[in-house]
């Protein structure tokens, strides 16, 4: 017999969980107690501050593909994980996190530090329990690892009484093969398959739009097949960065309100247009009455609710699509359309000089970001990860980044957590120490989580940080420059000394504000062997292009 | 907009019926009303939610309610396809009982199931347009309380949850 608590750490051995990112308290101590014994057995990260921990474990899953473990106490440390729980449900993310909670019988008594977790948590997450008896702890923990990861991924929340965690039981684990209500993937309809390929066949501009659904499923190499085969254009969404190698030749941008010109452009000119793992968010689709109007649409996915969601389709094909697209690739004819193709290529040009000239290749004046990222293209390894947060530094970093491998883009897509990226970036070192993990923020949300340089610091983690200072929540007063008669309405920042809080927290840390010292200081940071924090003090009032305005067709991208 | 009846089959968990409902509540979509009950089959719960949406409303619902890992499978329907009920309370104080009261207890063919000493219950079944029709006749004899329970209904359409849970369909 053992004790619950020992039951809890013992689980999450048995799940191969490598790592554990928590924070303690009252009600989860006696799972603390235990993971004192299995520190051979399983790392945990303890971060300053129980979001940090949410967002670490969900840099962690996204580079590894694992799940990733969280670990909170009752009350405030459960509802600290409400935005990453949010976060990683609107983005898919496998995440388990365990919380203590008050014991059984104080519960709806307003104990101390006790909050209806499973109440709060329940619209974000994909599933949730409350566990109160010692012999449902480990039934729960195996249902929760296989939810989290099964499907379409997601975040799952076990919330366990104390009484649970101290009481004695047997620990017979036993991993969850399968749920009977619960049934994610679908037998590929081979009529959907013929269908699509039909359309595909006879299309004179088909035009395929990827999104993070590719990663999700592992299916990089059968969408380069099917790419390869069929020479179609393919765009990329912006979790789907990196599920394709933008050095391939179908490869032509990125999609939604930032991305690139011709593929939003363009997207109002196809025929055909095939969606694989992406959902048509708003920030891709623009107006949805005026989108794709004039095309067939093949849609590709997982999630039989994110069919006709948004976008009617014409040929859906539900499945998993590691299994749809080989399908797929073996019905369609080889083929090549260098003539739309080029379409691409001449609108390229026109964001080149409109928009590339600036960002990229100023001589004077203030830094421009882009010119960073160019910088850290110029250095980083083939397999570099690129963590942002949200903002204008996210979508210029994104914009500019030179995607090659699957799994090296760690951002929040759906929600737009500000705060998220130091913690992300760190839980993703945590996963490799050789990888190359950059983590680009902003000045604003870069303090919603400043405290995680504490657990940089702790854990040596060798995370390249660098701050894109323009002293404003940028991406707020470039709309309120075009959209609100330039009130810069409480977004201009007093900022701390960046490099003097670094230095405190033992990272080593250099700032940039002129060009000339730019590119040094960038190869300095990704040469150095610890964590390393640069701050790059960039133009003020820069905005960030293309822009699709809210409630303006993808057609109506703009350059200036 | 039409009125549907949404049937869903779940696990007997705690929160499930939460689940459900937050998808509605998160939409701004009201439940015109909603029972939940014991299927024929041990431990799986029938909901029966009745609503009132666009046809591309209770597409995108059903979706999402089967999309909930304890939920088994969902089924919705027309008015025309689902033979439904709804079940109706009504306290009536002891001296509004007289003759005209009896001719329309007969009409409806309501029955008395309680009778106390200051009032009696009336029991009467039917669509809720049945039972609002009898709601306003006896509403001149001082009616005291008027209960009504949310539809229960079995579908026309032949599907089988048994055949489901085997993998048959």
């Amino acid at each position: 017999m053992v004790r619950g608590a020992d039951i809890v750490v013992r689980s999450l051995i048995a799940e191969n969980a490598e790592f554990i990112f928590g924070y303690p308290g009252g009600a989860i101590m006696p799972v603390y107690d235990a993971l004192y014994d299995y520190s051979d057995q399983i790392k945990h990260v303890l971060t300053r501050h129980e979001q940090g921990a949410i967002h670490a474990a969900q840099g962690y899953a996204r580079v590894s593909g694992n799940v990733g473990v969280v670990l909170a106490t009752s009350g405030p440390g459960a509802t600290n994980l409400i935005t990453g729980l949010a976060d990683a449900q609107i983005d898919s993310t496998p995440l388990v996190c365990i919380t203590g909670q008050v014991a059984a019988h104080l519960l709806g008594s307003d104990a101390f530090q006790e909050t209806d977790v499973i109440g709060l948590s329940m619209p974000g997450t994909k599933w949730n329990i409350q566990v109160r008896r010692v012999e449902d702890i480990a039934p729960a923990i195996a249902k929760a690892f296989f939810i989290a990861k099964t499907g379409r991924p997601g975040p799952v929340l076990v919330d366990i009484t104390k009484n649970a965690q101290v009481e004695f039981g047997e620990f017979l684990y036993q991993p969850c093969l399968g749920i009977r209500s619960f049934r994610p993937y679908v037998t590929i309809n081979p009529t959907a398959i013929a269908a699509a390929a039909q359309l595909i066949n006879d299309a004179k501009r088909p035009y395929v739009l990827y999104g993070q659904g590719v990663i999700l499923a592992n299916a990089e190499e059968e969408l380069k097949r099917f790419l390869d085969k069929s020479g179609i254009p393919a765009a990329s969404t912006l979790l789907g960065s990196g599920a394709l190698s933008q050095d391939h030749p179908s490869y032509v941008g990125k999609l939604g309100m930032h991305g690139n010109y011709a593929p939003n452009l363009l997207t109002n000119q196809c025929d055909v247009l095939i969606a694989i793992g992406m959902r048509f968010d708003d920030r891709v689709t623009g107006d949805l009455k005026r989108y794709a109007k004039q095309a067939q649409v093949v849609h590709l996915e997982l999630d039989p609710s994110e069919i006709d969601k948004n976008v009617k389709c014409a040929v859906p094909v539900l499945g998993d699509c590691k299994t749809s697209l080989p399908l797929l690739t073996d019905a369609v004819n080889s083929n090549t359309h260098h003539e739309w193709f080029q379409k691409f290529r001449e609108l390229d040009k026109e964001e080149k000089a409109a928009v590339m000239s600036y960002d990229l290749e100023s001589t004077h004046g203030g830094l421009h970001m882009g010119e960073v990222i160019q910088l850290i293209n110029q250095f980083k390894d083939e397999n570099a990860i690129l963590v942002t947060d949200v903002g204008q530094h996210q979508m210029i970093s994104w914009r500019y980044f030179h995607y090659k491998e699957s799994r090296t883009q760690v951002t929040s897509g759906g929600l737009g957590t500000m705060g998220f990226a130091l913690p992300a970036a760190l839980g993703a070192q945590l996963h490799d120490f050789k990888r190359q993990v950059i983590c680009v923020v902003g000045d604003g949300g870069i303090q919603m989580t400043i405290q995680e340089f504490g657990t940089i610091m702790q854990t040596k983690a060798p995370v390249k940080v660098v701050l894109l200072n323009n002293n404003y929540l940028g991406m707020v007063r470039q709309w309120q420059q075009l959209f609100f008669d330039k009130r810069y309405s409480f977004t201009e920042l007093e900022n701390p000394d960046f490099v003097k809080i670094a230095e405190a927290y033992k990272l080593k840390a250099v700032k940039v504000t002129e060009r000339h010292e730019l590119k040094e200081a960038v190869a300095q940071m990704i040469l150095h062997e610890g964590p390393f924090f640069l701050e790059v003090v960039v133009e003020k009032e820069d905005n960030v292009f293309p822009m699709i305005a809210t409630g303006c067709s993808v057609e109506e991208v703009r350059l200036s | 907009m039409n009125r549907y009846t949404i049937l869903v089959y779940t696990e007997n968990f705690i929160g499930i019926l939460n689940r459900i409902t937050i998808i509605f509540t998160r939409r701004g979509i009201n439940i015109d009303a909603l029972t939940a009950s014991e299927s024929r089959l041990d431990g799986i719960h029938k909901i029966t939610i009745e609503v009132t949406v666009t046809d591309e409303q209770i597409i995108q619902l059903s979706k999402q309610i089967e999309k909930v890992v304890d939920v088994i499978k969902v089924y919705y329907f027309m008015d025309d396809e689902v033979v439904y009920q709804e079940i109706a309370l009504y306290k009536i104080p002891i001296e509004s009982l007289d003759p005209s009261l009896e001719k329309v207890i007969r009409q409806f063919n309501a029955h008395i199931i309680a009778a106390e000493k200051e009032f009696v219950v009336l029991e009467f079944t039917g669509h809720k347009e049945d039972t609002q029709a009898l709601l306003e006749i006896l509403k001149p004899f001082n009616l005291l309380e008027f209960s009504r329970s949310g539809r229960v209904a079995i579908a026309k359409p032949k599907f089988s949850i048994t055949d489901y849970l085997n993998n048959k369909t």
